[in-house]
């Protein structure tokens, strides 16, 4: 039984970031609220992301791939949080509160 | 495991596609149709047809989703109950799908290794292209040399529907629009930079606002790379064009699409589409007066290699402008059409 140690930790990323990804998938279905929601896929873009992306870069070592990974990781946290913001944002300009809130707790 | 991959992938795909055929949300219809491309892009990927992926991913998932939801602007967002049950409708695409699949059976099993293609036409691709053609990348040879005749159509087609949906929709409101930025240019626009003008559209976004233009020419120049690393990876006209398109709708959703109209004026376009296309068409007729056959890249040069080189590169820069422009034109005419910011 000889396992590489970047073998163990690559696993334990990817591990761990799928079940973050489908924590975030079972949120946005389960969630009560739109910000909530919001927050189960902003779970997904960023710590799933990255974790998964990690152990990708774990496995292909120094080379031009990683770089590329890396770039993408890099957009990835750009884009992601900002168009969290922008819908959270156009959100709360549309009227929407969140449920905690809220006086009635529906 | 590829076969447990593809299950999953092609089960999806039935799903998504049942659920648009049912759902009477347009808005959801327009999500799912992008989700629809994105998981033929990831076939594509388990196909190894990079190429094709990278199109149906900037394409289906990307264009086409910010067309049609600019096109919702102009209709209602739920979908019309027909009036009587379309059952000779049903029964026609039943008849023909029956067909269809009574016709897939005298093909060749899915990369049956005996096939026709494979012991010709892929053959000779794969082992004379470096010779005859040059780039490193198969695709674009095939697509840019041997297949230039069909790419030149694929380029018209998209051209025609540039056309077709300005002359349905037209730009309405251009003589009001043309007088707003004559007088825009004449009095505001010297002193003022755009972006702290009186009335900035989404001046509350600022996060949105600056992000949106940190990334614009990143997104201009991975659209460049696309285009000009076309012969080395996948990559290509099509795509760049697609993605150098973006960038700018990417500007008229966060400013205006007046204030993208004032950089890339309508005008200006049109006259890119026409370019883009005859480029395309003078490179063929260019090696026709030099002796060669139409497209036939190899007179173009001193040596035929280079000829292809050069050949390739200019029809690929030619299909990416006109798709640039036309894709533009579109999104122009969609969105002035609703008047307002999409």
């Amino acid at each position: 039984m000889d396992f590489d140690l970047l073998d163990i930790l690559t696993a334990l990323f990817l591990t761990v970031g799928c079940f973050l990804g489908i924590s975030g998938g079972v949120g946005l279905y389960r969630l009560p609220d739109f910000f909530s929601r919001q927050h189960a896929t902003g779970v997904t873009d960023s710590a799933c992301s990255f974790l998964i992306l990690f152990a990708l870069i774990l496995q292909s070592g120094f080379t031009l791939v990683s770089v590329k990974l890396c770039f993408i990781f890099f957009f990835l946290v750009i884009t992601s949080t900002t168009a969290t913001h922008a819908l959270a944002k156009s959100a709360l300009h549309k009227g929407i509160t969140p449920i905690l809130g809220r006086e009635d707790k529906r | 495991m590829e076969a447990a991959v593809d299950i999953v992938l092609l089960s999806l795909l039935c799903v998504t596609v049942i659920v648009i055929v049912y759902i009477r949300k347009l808005f959801c219809a327009i999500m799912l149709l992008g989700i629809f491309s994105l998981i033929s892009a990831s076939l594509f990927i388990t196909m190894d047809a990079v190429d094709v992926a990278f199109t149906e991913a900037a394409v289906g998932t990307g264009i086409s989703s910010i067309l049609l939801l600019s096109a919702l602007s102009l209709t209602h967002t739920r979908e019309r109950r027909p009036a009587h049950q379309p059952y000779v409708a049903l029964m026609v695409v039943a008849v023909t799908g029956a067909v269809l699949v009574y016709g897939t059976m005298d093909l060749p099993a899915f990369g049956d290794p005996d096939s026709a293609i494979h012991r010709h036409m892929a053959v000779r691709f794969i082992v004379d292209s470096p010779q005859e053609v040059g780039p490193p990348n198969v695709v674009t040879s095939v697509l840019a040399s041997y297949r230039g005749y069909d790419t030149l159509g694929e380029t018209t087609v998209i051209f025609t529907a540039g056309i077709a949906l300005v002359a349905l929709l037209g730009f309405n409101r251009r003589k009001e629009f043309k007088v707003r930025l004559s007088g825009a240019q004449i009095t505001s626009v010297p002193e003022v930079p755009l972006s702290s003008a009186p009335k900035v559209p989404n001046a509350d976004y600022l996060v949105l606002r600056i992000v949106g233009k940190m990334f614009i020419p990143l997104i201009m120049l991975f659209a460049l790379y696309v285009q000009f690393h076309g012969d080395y990876g996948p990559g290509g006209g099509f795509q760049a064009g697609v993605i150098f398109a973006s960038a700018i709708m990417l500007y008229a959703m966060i400013f205006n699409v007046e204030t993208a109209m004032r950089v890339v004026t309508p005008t200006a376009l049109r006259l890119l589409a026409v370019l883009g296309l005859l480029l395309y068409g003078g490179v063929g007729v260019l090696c026709m007066l030099l002796g060669g056959n139409f497209l036939d890249y190899n007179v173009l040069a001193h040596a035929p290699l280079h000829g292809q080189h050069l050949g390739i590169f200019l029809i690929e820069l030619g299909v990416g402008i006109t798709v640039f422009a036309i894709m533009v034109t579109m999104f122009y005419a969609l969105g002035n059409r609703s008047g307002r910011s999409v």
